[in-house]
């Protein structure tokens, strides 16, 4: 089948549509798939004591005692990292695609169409194209700053995906202080926005960069302090601690367990959006503002670095407030007992158990998923606060906020009973389920009244 | 109040500052002398039950044949929904006119461009620049005898005449076509010359004197 | 180049700059500046501390073409004057000559022209609230109101064959009559616009972001917007209750019933951003109960009325004024018997709104700047002509 890459007006995907279909299918489902049948293989195995087990047992290898042994935990961190890295950079792409696709059904308009079936592989040629692009430095900019401030970014986004629970197992680490973790890791990113902003040497760049810094550094406080929140009503500072101190129902979860949780719970959200620079607190890129900013001299594939933290970046806002609010991998009607059952005793843990876990992972990426598109779904409704309102927000706000609900919480931990935080719990469920079907009702009430998108205009 | 109250009123203040009321064809003016007219502007608009609050329009017309500039006021009134032509001729050797601008605001970028326009000199403005046309620009376009200078730092804003061009090539064409019949030999294709770009930035000869390019149009078109 | 440094000195003439401050251009280039226009900003971290409009880069010298090109000639180039709102921009000319003449649409092509006038009208303000939507942050209305804008530009172009620069009045009436079945589509639209129209509130009109970002910014006065010669939404965004249509009629508009839309200050000040833009939306309302109130009584006749072909006018002077999209348009023609304009003046609502921004720049944030260029509706073609 010769396929021919030239001007043709037709594209490659109607020319040969199977084609387009396979390929699109491949890296929709088979890449991300791939990948997390890697996580689920790879990340529990992630611990030396199943490392040596293994060793002994498949190789008859004895690495505890070997002097090269640190060499080889080390090799397979790295393939851990691997596989959360290339999973960070997938999500990134398919996001921007979902988020096109969904911005362009909200603007009345259809998206990307052309590049593989339903334009999936539109961000693959996007990445393609950002590093085969030229590579700009503006002659007066300070270089080597300038080449390096992506990499902050990137690291900062990077580093909490190791405390990030993908199901049961599969997290590249259970670090005992994981919720203090990422709360002090994500500042990274302040200091790629910072860098970049100033090595530019270009106004616009610098006027972005002092405003992201602003904005980051401010809503740090408001989120951390939202974040001690679930960590006071689990007891430990440790991701999979809190996911386990939650149950599967939504009762179970700590967003219903206690009002201030509520509450906290969108201050949370709040701020990490804020931190994400996603609208409405986009002011570090704004397009009619600043022609986008901190990043306004960049091009190729630094510019897709900057590009990818952003939308990767969604990913850790969503996956922090549904591990710690909204029961993470939790699933309902699999406790605890029976991933341990399912365990057994050996090297290789039975199907069963491998059941489970593929459907905590499920969970997870749904509920994740679904507050990802709640970003994007704001990013195109919402327009942008202004400078001093997004700082008088947050001092004023969501800070003596997320301290009171801190508080309360202190309190309710201290004084209500058990029973009352399993009343609480479904009372709050029942009421965000009855506003999610209002919500529903109304917009369909809308929709009827308006006639919205449904007048016939077929050409007259 | 109608033009003619207004313009009685006027001259009852003014007295001979104030002309009459025009009678050509179309809007009726008043001509006011120039020392007067910032006065009688100011006077229009404090003066009760006249209030012309509104300035709609500041402009100038070049009359070289009268050897003046006058500068034209149209002024209204919100509050009595009257309105009035002012008109005051300045010199066109060395047009000054006292500014109205601390009567309306709304003076100080009409003037502006009156000055960068016709180089009408208003005297007491705050900001007396030009506005539309670049700092450094030579002339006042829109005086009748105003010459274009052939370009601006080098970029020209001769082109040649396209119809000239078209003209041009059918008379070749049609010349080509008539040998080509008369030899009844293959015409050797005119060597493409170098497509001469229009926008060279020499303001001398347009591009039309190189005949050369007898080729297709598109040549100096894609230019 | 000469001009920033001279409009640098300027700005550092009139304050006193320290270290802190830099001088910052937005423009000519910008998403945001509504096209081709250059603000010369001196800010000092996020507040400015004056903004001096550069303006000229869109400067094609349309009056002194107006002295080069026979009247009926000169038409299309009115389109290019505002090539958003282009039907007001051809019927202050052809009104203007048609009064030096002496003569008068008649009645069929005055109601025609309303027609036209208003579905521009609607045309214009969309791209002015969408655009005005987006440099606030949200993109999404833009993209809606150029969908409806869609519409009408399909509908002007059955009418006239443009969907921009339409080159449809004719000095003595309309060029083409209305086409079989128009007035049915037009009505169709119009029923849909009445009720998009709530949705577009719904979406971002009492957006509280929105709202919070607008109120209480680029409070012009009363006072200070009659001073200033501001026109249209403008001034009536400011409290004045001043529209053309109604206290200087023209055309066929006293025949019709509609509301002026006049800011209150619901949500602010009187004359902050937010007035501005309600009046617009709210206009776009009023501008369908004329279309439908001028389709329902359409009279019959002729659509020009007998002019010369090469026209002659006495010698003489007159103003031709519409309520354009953007305010009061003004065309200011002298004729000195010749078949070409002696002098032709057009004075634009947009010109005057440019005037009133440095005024108002001091003490504001960037992001204010923008929400008061939007708000003013300003196009580079009207400013700069």
């Amino acid at each position: 089948m010769k396929i021919t890459l030239g001007l043709d007006s037709t594209s490659l995907t109607r020319r040969y549509p199977r084609l387009a279909i396979l390929v699109t299918l491949f890296m929709a489902f088979g890449v991300p798939l791939g990948l997390y049948v890697a996580a689920l293989a790879i990340f529990p195995l992630n611990t030396p004591e199943r490392l040596n087990a293994m060793a002994q047992q498949w190789f008859g290898f004895d690495l505890a005692g070997s002097p090269y042994r640190y060499l080889i935990y080390t090799a397979f961190l790295l393939l851990v990292a691997f596989i959360a890295v290339n999973y960070t950079a997938v999500f990134g792409g398919v996001s921007t695609w979902v988020e096109r696709r969904v911005a362009g059904r909200m603007q009345s308009r259809i998206g990307p169409n052309r590049t593989g079936a339903a334009g999936f592989l539109a961000w693959v040629a996007d990445a393609v194209k950002m590093v085969l692009k030229e590579d700009t430095i503006p002659a007066t900019a300070d270089s080597l700053l300038f080449r390096g401030a992506p990499y902050f970014s990137m690291v900062g986004l990077l580093l909490p995906f190791v405390v990030l629970p993908f199901g049961e197992s599969t997290v590249v680490t259970d670090m005992n202080v994981g919720a203090f973790y990422v709360t002090a890791v994500t500042a990274f990113v302040v200091v790629g926005i910072l860098v970049s902003g100033w090595a530019s040497n270009s106004k616009w760049a610098l006027f972005g960069g002092i405003r992201g810094a602003a904005q980051v550094l401010s809503y740090e406080i408001p989120a951390g302090i939202a974040l001690m929140v679930p960590v006071l009503m689990a007891g430990t500072l440790s991701m999979q601690g809190i996911v386990r101190a939650q149950g599967g129902w939504p009762w179970d979860w700590f967003v219903f367990q206690n009002p201030a949780a509520f509450v906290a719970f969108f201050i949370a959200v709040t701020s990490s959006l804020a931190e994400g620079n996603r609208t409405p607190f986009d002011l570090p890129e704004a397009e009619s503002e600043l022609v986008a900013g901190y990043h306004a001299e960049y091009s190729g594939f630094r510019l897709a670095i900057f590009l990818m933290v952003e939308w990767a970046n969604m990913w850790i806002m969503g996956g922090l407030a549904v591990t710690m609010f909204l029961g993470g991998w939790q699933v309902p009607g699999i406790t605890d007992e029976m991933y341990k059952s399912a365990l057994g005793t050996g090297l290789v843990p039975s199907p069963i158990w491998f059941v489970y876990q593929a459907l905590s992972m499920l969970v997870f990426a749904v509920k994740t998923w679904a507050l990802v598109f709640t970003f994007i779904w704001l990013r195109w409704t919402l327009p942008r606060v202004r400078v001093d309102q997004m700082m008088s927000l947050c001092w004023k706000y969501l800070v003596p906020g997320a301290f009171l609900c801190f508080i309360v919480t202190l309190l309710w931990q201290i004084l209500v009973p058990p029973v009352g935080v399993k009343i609480t719990g479904i009372v709050l469920a029942l009421g965000a389920l009855a506003l999610l079907v209002k919500f529903l009702v109304d917009t369909r009430r809308n929709i009827d009244k308006v006639k919205g998108d449904r007048v016939d205009l077929s050409n007259w | 109040m109608t033009p003619e109250d207004l313009c009685t009123r006027l001259k009852a203040q003014f007295g001979d500052a104030v002309g009459a009321l025009s009678e050509t064809k179309g809007d009726r003016f008043v001509v006011v002398k120039v020392e007067k007219i910032a006065d009688v502007c100011r006077f229009l608009k404090t003066t009760t039950g006249l209030e012309f609050d509104y300035c709609q329009d500041i402009t100038a017309v070049d009359w070289p044949a009268r050897k003046v500039i006058e500068v034209v006021y149209h002024v209204y009134s919100l509050v009595h929904r009257h309105g009035l032509v002012l008109k005051a001729e300045t010199d066109r050797e060395k047009p000054t006119i006292a500014t109205v601008e601390s009567v309306w605001k709304a003076a100080t970028w009409l003037e502006r461009e009156i000055y960068d326009l016709f180089g009408v000199n208003f005297e007491g403005h705050s900001d007396l620049r030009r506005i539309l046309l670049p700092d450094d620009w030579v002339g006042y376009p829109l005086r009748k005898d105003y010459q274009e200078a052939g370009g601006w730092h080098g970029i020209s804003n001769e082109r040649p005449d396209p119809l000239v061009q078209l003209s041009k090539v059918t008379d070749e064409k049609r010349k080509a076509v008539a040998a080509a019949a008369a030899a009844a030999a293959p015409v050797a294709v005119v060597a493409p010359a170098p497509a001469v770009a229009p926008v060279a930035p020499a303001p001398t000869a347009p591009a039309v004197a190189p005949v050369a390019p007898a080729g297709p149009a598109g040549d100096e078109r894609k230019g | 180049m000469a001009i920033d440094m001279q409009l640098d000195r300027h700005i550092l003439r009139r304050t006193d700059s320290s270290d802190e401050e830099i001088v910052v251009n937005f423009g000519p280039q910008h998403p945001s500046t509504h096209g081709v226009i250059n603000f010369v900003t001196q800010t000092n971290g996020e507040v400015i501390r004056r903004s001096v409009p550069d303006i000229g880069y869109l400067h094609r010298g349309l009056e002194k073409i107006g002295e080069m090109v026979p009247y009926p000639g000169y038409m299309p180039f009115t389109d290019r004057i505002d090539y958003l709102a282009a039907m007001f921009a051809n019927e202050g000319y052809a009104l203007a000559i048609e009064r030096l003449l002496g003569v008068e649409a008649p009645p069929r092509a005055k109601y025609i022209r309303a027609i036209a006038g208003e579905l521009c009208r609607i045309s214009n303000h969309f791209i002015s609230v969408g655009t005005m939507a987006t440099d606030i942050g949200a993109a999404t209305p833009l993209t809606h109101a150029l969908r409806e804008r869609e519409t009408v530009n399909d509908l002007l172009e059955e009418l006239c064959g443009a969907r921009l620069t339409f080159n449809y009045h004719r000095i003595g009436g309309v060029a083409f009559d209305l086409p079989e079945g128009w007035a049915t589509k037009v009505l169709r639209f119009l029923d849909h616009l009445d009720s998009y129209i709530q949705e577009w509130d719904r979406l971002i009109t009492f957006n509280n972001i929105f709202v919070r970002r607008l109120a209480n910014v680029g409070i012009i006065t009363r006072e200070k917007a009659i001073d200033y010669g501001l026109a249209g939404p403008n001034l009536r965004g400011s409290g004045v209750n001043w529209d053309i249509r109604r206290d200087m009629p023209y055309g066929a508009y006293p025949d019709f019933e509609f509301n002026i839309p006049v800011g209150t200050g619901r949500f602010g000040t009187l004359g902050d951003c937010w007035d501005r833009y309600f009046v617009r939306v709210r206009e776009m309302v009023e501008s369908s109960k004329i279309v439908r109130q001028a389709l329902a009584k359409l009279p019959e006749g002729e659509i020009q009325a007998k002019v010369a072909r090469k026209l002659k006018p006495e010698a003489g002077e007159a103003v031709g004024r519409v309520e354009s999209a953007r305010g009061e348009m003004l065309y200011y023609a002298v004729s000195d018997g010749s078949e070409k304009a002696y002098r032709l003046r057009v004075r634009t609502g947009s010109f005057m709104a440019m005037g009133i921004i440095e005024e108002l720049s001091p003490g504001i944030m960037v992001a204010d700047l923008i929400a008061i260029i939007a708000s003013l509706d300003v196009v580079a073609p009207e400013v700069d002509r």
